[in-house]
């Protein structure tokens, strides 16, 4: 739908904008990734299909450690007694 | 995290309170310890797990205030449950959603272009409100959903150090 548009303007003369965008932000979401950060030369150009997988990886990987920090929360949740539990609470929001 | 007070952050000394990251952590903890706190009182505890992770996607979906597309479609998701959960619509709006999701989703099977598009169709599964933005639109909105899906995590892993540790 919408990458049916997108492949329509890469042929008319606004393409070329686009793709610069395309190109910048694709550079800057490789920032943001740290497997590509961390593991490629930075002059090296890392392919967009390369950079989209890894996002949606990290993604993923993010939303599970997400999961796991609510699991967890939850266990601790049901080992305090409330008042603590509060206590800690207003502990924090105060710091 | 920054220790910064949260109802004072114009009037602390340190310079951390103006970057944008730990602005955006605070209103996330202040938000998400408050819905923590109500939660502990009546939620059983077989709903607790949904419950933490549903008001960590919406505290954070709240911090970030309606300037980006993916909160708003977080939001948007939020209300229409609370409205379905009222009115008990449930045939209606399961049927509108579903509608929805396959129109934008499974477009036409291509050669790899540029950017091949399963992947591109990956991400805007991935990332909420995606389904309906332009591929530039959606890479700015990735960029900013990852950014605040971090400090969402490390607010999270603070707020479960501190707990565990007193």
């Amino acid at each position: 739908m919408s990458s049916r548009r997108s492949s329509r303007s890469r042929q008319s003369g606004a393409a070329r904008i686009s793709d610069d965008q395309i190109a910048d932000l694709v550079s800057k979401l490789q920032q943001l990734i740290p497997e590509i950060r961390n593991s490629r030369r930075r002059s090296d150009k890392v392919s967009a299909s390369k950079v989209l997988q890894e996002t949606c990886n990290y993604i993923r990987s993010l939303h599970r450690e997400v999961d796991d920090l609510s699991d967890r929360l939850s266990e601790l949740l049901d080992s305090t007694d409330s008042d603590s539990a509060q206590a800690a609470i207003i502990r924090s929001l105060l710091m | 995290m920054t220790t910064t007070h949260p109802k004072n952050p114009t009037t602390h000394p340190k310079n951390p309170t103006t970057n944008p990251s730990s602005v955006i952590r605070t209103r996330f903890a202040v938000r998400f310890l408050h819905a923590m706190k109500k939660l502990n009182k009546k939620t059983p505890p077989s709903r607790r797990y949904h419950t933490i992770r549903a008001a960590a996607c919406a505290s954070m979906a709240s911090a970030v205030g309606p300037r980006r597309a993916w909160s708003r479609a977080i939001l948007r998701k939020i209300r229409a449950r609370t409205l379905h959960d009222h009115l008990i619509h449930k045939s209606r709006n399961h049927r509108l959603i579903t509608r929805r999701k396959s129109a934008g989703l499974r477009g036409n099977p291509r050669d790899q272009e540029e950017v091949g598009f399963r992947q591109e169709d990956d991400l805007r599964g991935l990332v909420p409100g995606g389904e309906g933005m332009g591929f530039c639109r959606l890479l700015s909105e990735t960029a900013h959903y990852i950014k605040c899906l971090r400090a969402q995590v490390q607010v999270m892993t603070n707020i479960l150090d501190h707990y565990s540790s007193s």
